[in-house]
Formats: structure tokens, sequence, C-alpha cells
């Protein structure tokens, strides 16, 4: 076990498929550190990595990696929370006004329909497939051969729309491969896949019921052209936190200021 | 954490291989098996002809892969399982059934007895699909004299009335039993976990001996009394009340009801076929017991009637009974009626009854455990906060 630090520091970690966040608040809830490592096939030895030299006093997991943090015992006081939950209570922090909150993460999309204080009110969340994720994305990037950060800004490069109809990550490389094979510029269909996981997107936010402002976190935040056509389909601008994969670790931080001092 | 049991529960948990060894002597004393699916067969009717009724297996994701040599992997897990074990005959109460009663429940069950009947013989109850209707009664009363005939048949043996009144008095009274032990988890302290509740309910449809079952949940029912009395209970004071509706769960089936009890809720009403749809209504036990058993089984709230009325009642009532905080609609993929009935259900949750609702549609594969547990945990979160 680390080191327990008395100085009331709390600490949020949020443990998904690509990467690990932490987030560390003064007990008047002020950021005072956050850091980011990947997650490797070693989710927990990144864990203590991370951890290091920081001696909060209580911590909240949340992610894929919620449950074995906790077993594991690596720092105590802790305890965990969903992915929904924390990425509502850090969005709510970040923006109060928010009534929304999509996060399309490494595996799996949400979208939280937020009361007051961060409050979860109604929740949609895609089960059992990478269909709209960012491993879509990624799927598509590498068979495109295009680095995943460049992805966004080279589908925004194309010319005209071409329609990907498949969601399913192995039929839409087939129907990417074959528009290749009919000479198709890779920017035109890149821009069809991002057009294609909006779509989804968009399904998944009516099924909720979708009240603005919106607010879009979670590592597919960071593709610009998700948050254009995005913005496109809903008429309106959306807010997009200035560090979108830190806003899981900021909820959990916040839950746990909020056990720590008992409110 | 270990839940408290009940000192009588391993005879539970033990209970379908007893009902193996009951039912091998039982054949080779003459009596006849009847395999069944589905809590529409008239059982009453199996036992007066001196046959005795079995749960045929059906919820395991194992002989789904064989199932699917003939029928189509998009179809739901519980017909591909069902078939699955009898195609592979890797279900022993299959193999020790001398025929199969069928019900037109669904379409993908109808077309899958035409298959099944080549296996073993076969009965097929045509059920109607409206509840409340003079026309419907008629054609149900009709089917079931269909189905005295062929036991008759099947049997050698004549059923009388006298007979059917016995089993029906028996079969209520194993009914009231089992709502019994249900309606002890309506407060506090819960001395039943969902999870072996479930396991109680299910063995009920693996007797030979009705009165014997009856005698064991009595004693059930007395223990569990006295547990509650001394405070035991297998959930802390402020685990969320859970109702779980859909789709029949059984052992094997049981990944949902797991996950909501491994995250810190208790199921503490289980509305589906496996629980209250099978002993919530009793058989009237005067008059013409053919139109008594008729009118009882007719009145099943499942979705493959329409309207269907009578499911939205039972919720809403056991919602009140139970103190639900929370209602988690769990479908089979595929399974049409029920996955459309979610909407309703849903409505009917969030806008009459105020209570937070969750639709999970999945099989019996582990394959979407991981973002199940999530959603789940994330619905106890807004439950909690409720």
């Amino acid at each position: 076990m680390l080191h327990i630090d008395h100085t009331g520091v709390v600490a949020g970690i949020d443990i998904g498929s690509r990467s690990i966040e932490l987030v560390v608040l003064s007990p008047t809830g002020e950021i005072t550190r956050q850091a980011r490592l990947p997650t490797t096939f070693a989710p927990l030895r990144q864990c203590r990595e991370i951890l290091m030299g920081v001696g909060a006093r209580r911590i909240t997991a949340t992610g894929y990696g919620r449950k074995l943090f906790v077993e594991n015992d690596i720092l105590n006081p802790c305890d965990a929370i969903t992915e929904i939950q924390a990425y509502a209570l850090g969005a709510a922090r970040l923006y109060p006004e928010a009534r929304t909150i999509l996060d399309i993460g490494g595996q799996d999309t949400k979208v939280v329909s937020l009361g007051p204080e961060g409050r979860v009110l109604k929740f949609e969340m895609n089960d059992r497939c990478a269909a709209g994720t960012g491993k879509f994305l990624e799927i598509m990037a590498t068979s495109l051969q295009v680095p995943i950060e460049e992805f966004g800004d080279f589908a925004l490069a194309a010319d005209k729309q071409v329609q990907i109809s498949s969601m399913c990550a192995v039929f839409a490389e087939s129907e990417a491969t074959s528009l290749m094979g009919r000479g198709e510029q890779p920017q035109n269909i890149a821009l069809g896949l991002h057009l294609a996981i909006v779509e989804r997107t968009m399904a998944m936010l009516n099924r909720v019921g979708l009240e603005h402002p919106l607010c879009f976190a979670g590592g597919v935040a960071h593709n610009r052209c998700v948050i254009r056509l995005l913005e496109e389909r809903l008429k309106t601008r959306i807010i997009v936190p200035t560090e979108p994969d830190m806003v899981g670790a900021l909820g959990a931080a916040r839950y746990c200021l909020r056990k720590e001092t008992g409110q | 954490m270990t839940t408290p049991k009940p000192p009588c529960f391993p005879r539970f948990e033990n209970w379908a291989e007893k009902s193996l060894l009951d039912l091998d002597t039982a054949r080779r004393q003459g009596t006849k098996i009847a395999g069944v699916f589905c809590t529409y067969a008239p059982l009453e009717l199996v036992r007066a002809a001196g046959a005795v009724p079995v749960s045929l297996c059906g919820k395991k994701q194992e002989p789904i892969s064989a199932a699917e040599k003939h029928l189509p992997a998009n179809l739901c897990p519980l017909i591909k399982s069902s078939y699955g074990y009898a195609v592979t005959d890797a279900c022993p109460f299959f193999a020790a059934s001398d025929f199969i009663l069928g019900e037109t429940t669904c379409d993908g069950k109808k077309k899958m007895f035409e298959l099944l009947q080549e296996i073993k013989p076969l009965h097929l109850l045509h059920l109607p699909y409206l509840q409340d209707d003079a026309t419907a009664l008629a054609f149900w009363v009709d089917q079931i004299q269909r189905m005295q005939t062929f036991l008759e048949q099947t049997t050698g043996q004549r059923i009388t009335r006298d007979r059917i009144q016995r089993e029906i008095h028996d079969a209520n009274r194993v009914r009231r039993l089992l709502k019994k032990i249900a309606y002890l988890a309506s407060d506090h302290p819960v001395p039943l976990s969902g999870l072996d509740a479930m396991r109680v309910f299910e063995s009920s449809s693996f007797v030979v001996n009705l009165p014997e079952f009856a005698g064991l949940l009595e004693t059930l029912v007395q223990e569990l009394t006295e547990m509650k009395a001394r405070g035991v209970s297998v959930c802390t004071d402020d685990a969320p009340r859970i109702l779980l509706t859909g789709c029949p769960v059984g052992k094997g089936s049981d990944k949902v009801l797991k996950l909501i009890e491994d995250s810190g809720a208790v199921v503490v009403c289980l509305e589906n076929c496996t629980g209250f749809k099978n002993f919530d209504l009793l058989v009237e036990e005067t008059g013409d017991p053919f139109e008594a058993l008729a009118r009882r089984y007719l009145r099943t709230p499942c979705s493959c009637m329409t309207p269907n009325q009578g499911r939205f009642d039972l919720i809403s009532r056991l919602t009140q009974d139970f103190k639900v905080q929370g209602i988690v609609d769990q479908t089979w993929q595929c399974c049409h009626t029920y996955n459309v009935e979610a909407h309703g259900i849903k409505k009917l949750a969030e806008q009459t009854l105020k209570v937070p609702f969750l639709h999970i549609e999945t099989d019996y594969s582990e394959s979407d455990t991981e973002q199940l547990r999530t959603r789940i945990e994330a619905f106890l979160e807004v439950v909690e906060m409720n």
C-alpha cells in the first residue's frame, strides 16, 4: 500500500481501456495535480506509478479498472463509482449549466442526462460492441494508415461526403476497402466513417432526450471532426473541455471529496 | 460475505438432481413423463392423467452452437438452448420425457416445435392471443380438452373430474406457499436473496410428488419466518430494492440477477415466468374444472398476449407491495414481444410508478458482462439518489 498523507487532499483515478487519468483535489476542491498514463497490459502497475508521491488521504476509482483497483487495496480508504456518475460529477463541476453529457471513450459511448449538482437523471450506454467508440476510430485510422491523433483533421480535409453504412468495425473496414478499390479519396472515406459515428451518437442522444447545453467529453472529444459534425447536426455549439479525458477522474475526485467531508 | 441461508435450503439446491432419481423410480413403475417448456401448460391435467410434468433444460449457453446448425443465430437464446439440449441429448429431463407439451407463445417456438416433434412425440397447445374475450376462452377450453384426449391416449388412464379437482387443490396449495415465501421479502429484513428465491421457485418445476414438495415449502416458510423474527437479513438495510421483470430466468441464465445482487442491491421480487407469473393466480376450486383451468392459464400476463394489461397491473401491485425502488426489465435478444413491451413498461415505471427503470437486452453468453455491470451499477447509483 502507498503512503497515506493527512493533509486532506483527495484523488480521483479513472482507469479506462486506453489510459489512466488522475486528478488530485485540495480540501477546498481546487485541482492541485493531474496526470495521465497509458493503461497498458499492467494497469495496476500503472496505477501505482501515477500515484507515486501523491499521498492522497482518500481516493475514488472509476472506469473499467475500478474494481481491480479497489480489490487490490492500492490506497485506503478507497471506493468506486461508475464512469456514468463520474462524468456527470466532473462535467457539472466544470460546466454547472450543462444538462447532458456525452462521453465517447475507448470501449463505449455513454449519454447522461444531468440534474442539479451533477445528479444522474437518465443514461444510455452501448452494450456489446465497439460501434461508434474510440476503438472504432482507431481501427479505421489504422486501416487508412493515418495516426489516430490526426484522423479527425484528415477527415476534415475531405472534398465530398461518402456514405459508410455499417457500424460494425469489421464491415465498415471492408466498406472502406471497397471504396478505396473504386478510387475514392481516403479523406472522403475518413469523413464517411466519422459521419457514421455521429449518426449513431445522435440516435443515443435522442433516446435519452437531449437537452442543451451538451458537454462532450472522453477521449474522442479530442477529435475535431466529430465535434464539428455533431455541431452541424445539432445546429448549435457544444461544450468541449480543454482536457476532455480528465472529466471522469475529476468527477471521481469530486465524489471522493464529498465522502471525505461527509456531504 | 456469504448470504445467510435457511437450514433446509440445500434441499432446494439439490432438488433437480433428486427429482431425476424420483423420475427414474416413477418411470419404472409405469408413470409417463411429460416434458414442458412453458407456464401455459395446465400441469393439473397432466397429473390428473397419472403423468408427471417436468421442465426441460433451456437456460444455458453450451448447447446453443449445436442448435445453430438448424436454427438461425438471431433467434432468442431460450429457444436455441432448448433445441440444442434436445438435439444433443444433453438434458436428462428431455431424455426421461415420454412426450413433450409445446405451446404457441411465439413464432420462434412454434416453428421450433415442428423440428422438435421429429425427435419426440409432441402435443401442441394452440393459444389464443386475447385474454378477455369469450371466443378466446371457448377456444382455449377446447384446446385443454384436446390435451385431455391426448393425455388419456398416451397414458391409458381416464381423467376424471374428481382427479382434476384434487390436482387443482394440491397445485393451489403449492402456489400459495410459493407466494408466501416470495412475500417474506416484501419488507425488511429480507431473509432470502433474489438468487436463492429463484432457486426455490425453479425447483417447483421438477416435482414428482406434489404433497412432499409442499411439505418442504412449509418448512422453508417456517425457517424464513424465524430468520425474519431474529432480524437475519441477506442485505443491508439500505440495499436498493429491485423488481426484476421480463423473460424467464433460471440457473445458468441468471447473470443479470447475479450482477444486480453482486452490486449491492437485492432483488426482492421476481415478476417473470419463473416467479410471480407462475404462482400469483390460483385456479378456482369449484365449478367446471376444465373451464377453471382455462380461465386461470389464459390470464397468465405473458407478452405473447395482446393487449397484456395484466402484466402492467401485476407490476404496479408488486411495486407497491414490495416497496420497490427500481425496476429492471431483462429481455432476451430477439424476444420481440417482451422487447417491444419494454417501452410500455418503461413508461409505466417512470411516469406512473415514479420508479427508475432499466431495460437490458442480452443473451446467455458472458460477452457483455462488464458493460452490463457498469450499466447496472450506474442504475443503482440513480436508484440510491432517487
